[in-house]
């Protein structure tokens, strides 16, 4: 039973609501209006003049493969960045669920990554796999492999999935550890009794058992690889090289602020505004259905 | 099929606690044992490690004739039912029970027909398709059970496996896993702090204290013949009273600290004037008709039926609680009742507990 509270004057509930129902407004529901606006007009280079063309913007914009590349660079960077994320997370988990010492000290570091911002964890990586001063690329060169992210697409996608995963991990990290040890023992041992493998007890049973936390940080981290990640982007490639590193949020920027086009990037805002809003859909139903196992 | 011996088996937890002090003990092939004792008396560490799941510190678990201390617990040829069930919430009941199978890659036609028998013996047929949740408390039991009996093994542990269940259906399992034993004639041993289940079920009970196996014996050894007090007030519902007093001259009789005086069956004349414990159990005190015995001031008169409760205090001896154990019904509104011990009456050192 939720428990209700009657108020005597029936307006005071609404001027209390009204703080939070005003930043919701000016902050959220303003801004995502004038995007749609601004997505159905053509505005010259000087903003001398403006025209409504509808869903001309869209239309151009669906048309242009450069989009489309950046359509598909979000997805690979994004289920690129929560595979490497999770089963990072999900191997550091299993090893802290099974240390009996220093278990606080091991998670405390393990959390610190996600304290640091975006761009400087971009920064950390860039200079790490600097092909010039970089410690990680002159050990790439040393095992044989030139690493160069300022002209290899590849590489630089590379770096950024491993800029943006690394940051991620601390927080699949928690939410894996929590999920592992919500595993009654005696399910474990059960099935160490009936013949299992740690390897094979691992993937028959704590995995399946794991499967809604690995739902929802499924959609938590594609989330945050779509829309979290545009500093860790423009902290290291903008990116190129040639597009390579382009993902939805950073075209947006570079569209709107550098080139201009102020139509098409709200047209592509209003693209992204669908997205968020359609994952959102999965994960509250996720959340109210809970994943049947 | 299989017998079971454990060899001054001790456990000391890595945190330094010495939670089994030494125990030995013999199963025969077939036999059911059950361990009982207060919770924290170190029952389930004592079948964790004959499972496997605890390291055993010292001494031996051989299971039909093999040292088992180095093997894995899928090694020892045992099957356990926990306390929770422990049956695996993804998977259906079906897959549950064959897991352990499938492990040992056993043929998936032997595996279907082993299934399918003990879902025939625990009526679990229509009930294949279902998940765990999808069951209820006493069904999952049986899942549990079928998962242990399709294994075939050679020894059954069960820790605490009723003790989840509501009282009607706790004394219906208790009945079907006894009769499925003896079906099986698997060597079992079973965990539980509940002294009726312990004692209606066991073909030999161990009554465990502190780490340490107090008695061992059958269930009507334990009850005739407790070793110690600890025995004798945890075996048997409700509780043997206990009272203080000496032994008088000659040995024929003992004077209650009360005042009263509690003739001997069997004079003990070489424990005259010893100060002892005395336990009578409730049912061996009967009120008498002529007045002689002692006097016993009632508390509470709790009616079950076919049997009355009569709570109270000797006279003179406010501390103790006697209780009284009559067949039939009991004339209410009546203060106190004189009473007397018929026959058993045990004698215990008041210092170390053990019976003289
Ligand atoms: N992993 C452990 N480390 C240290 N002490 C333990 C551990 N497991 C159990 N104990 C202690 O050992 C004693 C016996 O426990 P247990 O065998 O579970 O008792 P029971 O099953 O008879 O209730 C208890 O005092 C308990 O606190
Ligand atoms: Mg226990």
């Amino acid at each position: 039973m939720i428990k209700r509270v009657t108020f005597r004057n029936r307006w005071l509930p609404y001027l209390l609501l009204l703080p939070q129902l005003a930043v919701t407004v000016v902050f959220f529901l303003w801004p995502a209006a004038q995007a749609l606006y601004q997505s159905m007009l053509v505005e010259d280079a000087f903003g001398l003049s403006t025209e409504f063309v509808w869903f001309e913007n869209f239309e151009e914009l669906f048309a242009d493969p450069l989009y489309l590349e950046a359509f598909l660079n979000t997805v690979v960077f994004s289920f690129s960045v929560a595979f490497v994320s999770m089963s990072a997370a999900l191997l550091l988990a299993v090893m802290a669920d099974r240390t009996i010492k220093g278990t606080t000290a091991y998670k405390t570091l393990l959390i610190w990554p996600y304290a640091v911002a975006p761009a400087v964890a971009g920064v950390l990586w860039f200079f790490m796999f600097n092909p010039v001063v970089g410690i990680l690329a002159y050990v790439l060169r040393g095992v044989g492999y030139d690493w160069n992210h300022y002209l290899d697409g590849g590489d630089a996608m590379t770096l950024v999935v491993i800029a943006a995963s690394w940051k991620q991990i601390s927080y699949n990290f928690l939410f894996f550890l929590a999920g592992l040890q919500a595993i009654p023992r005696s399910l474990i041992e059960a099935a160490a009794i009936d013949g299992a493998s740690p390897f094979k007890r691992f993937w028959t049973i704590i995995f399946p058992l794991l499967s809604p936390t690995t739902f929802f940080l499924l959609v938590v981290n594609v989330v945050y690889a779509f829309f979290d990640t545009f500093g860790i982007i423009h902290a290291t490639t903008e990116g190129g090289p040639a597009g390579a590193t382009q993902i939805l949020v950073y075209k947006v920027f570079s569209d709107g602020f550098i080139g201009l086009d102020l139509g098409g990037s709200a047209a592509q805002s209003v693209v992204l505004m669908a997205i968020v809003i359609g994952l959102t859909v999965v994960q509250f139903r996720y959340i109210e259905r809970k994943v049947e196992y | 099929m299989a017998e079971l011996h454990l060899n001054g088996v001790q456990k000391i937890y890595p945190n330094g606690f010495h939670a089994i002090h030494g125990i030995d003990l013999d199963v025969t092939d077939g036999e059911f044992i059950v361990l009982v004792g207060p919770s924290g008396c170190g029952k389930s560490t004592l079948l964790r490690m004959v499972a496997g799941l605890e390291t055993i510190s010292d001494g031996a678990v051989d299971i039909g004739g093999r040292v088992v201390n180095q093997l894995e617990p899928a090694d020892r040829d045992i099957a356990m039912v926990f306390q929770n069930y422990a049956l695996y919430p993804h998977m259906k009941v079906y897959d549950n029970m064959a897991y352990g199978l499938r492990n040992r890659g056993m043929a998936k036609d032997e595996i279907d027909r082993r299934v399918r028998e003990a879902a025939g013996i625990l009526e679990l047929e229509p009930l294949l398709d279902r998940r765990p949740n999808q069951l209820s408390g006493g069904q999952r039991q049986r899942v549990a059970m079928g998962r242990a009996i399709v294994r075939e093994p050679s020894v059954f542990l069960f820790d605490e496996p009723l003790s989840n269940l509501d009282a009607k259906l706790r004394v219906q399992m208790r009945v079907e896993i006894k009769r499925l034993q003896r079906r099986l004639g698997i060597t079992s041993l079973y965990v539980t702090h509940d002294q009726v289940e312990a004692m209606t079920m066991a073909d030999r009970l161990v009554v465990m204290n502190g780490g340490r196996a107090e008695q061992i014996g059958t269930p009507i050894e334990l009850y005739d013949n407790p070793a110690t007090t600890f025995v004798a007030t945890f075996i048997g519902s409700p509780s043997m009273n206990l009272l203080e007093g000496t032994v008088a001259e000659g040995g024929v009789s003992v004077a209650l600290d009360s005042g009263a005086s509690i003739d001997l069956p069997d004079p003990r004349p070489e424990l005259a004037g010893r100060p002892v414990t005395l336990g009578v159990r409730p049912e061996h005190l009967t009120p008498t008709a002529d007045g002689s015995g002692m006097t016993l001031r009632l508390d509470l008169v709790e009616q079950l039926g076919a049997d009355t409760l009569l709570h109270g205090h000797l006279d003179g001896d406010e501390r103790r609680l006697v209780t009284v154990r009559l067949n039939g019904h009991f004339a209410p509104g009546q203060e106190s009742v004189r009473v007397a011990a018929t026959s058993a009456v045990h004698l215990f050192d008041r210092e170390s507990g053990g019976r003289i």
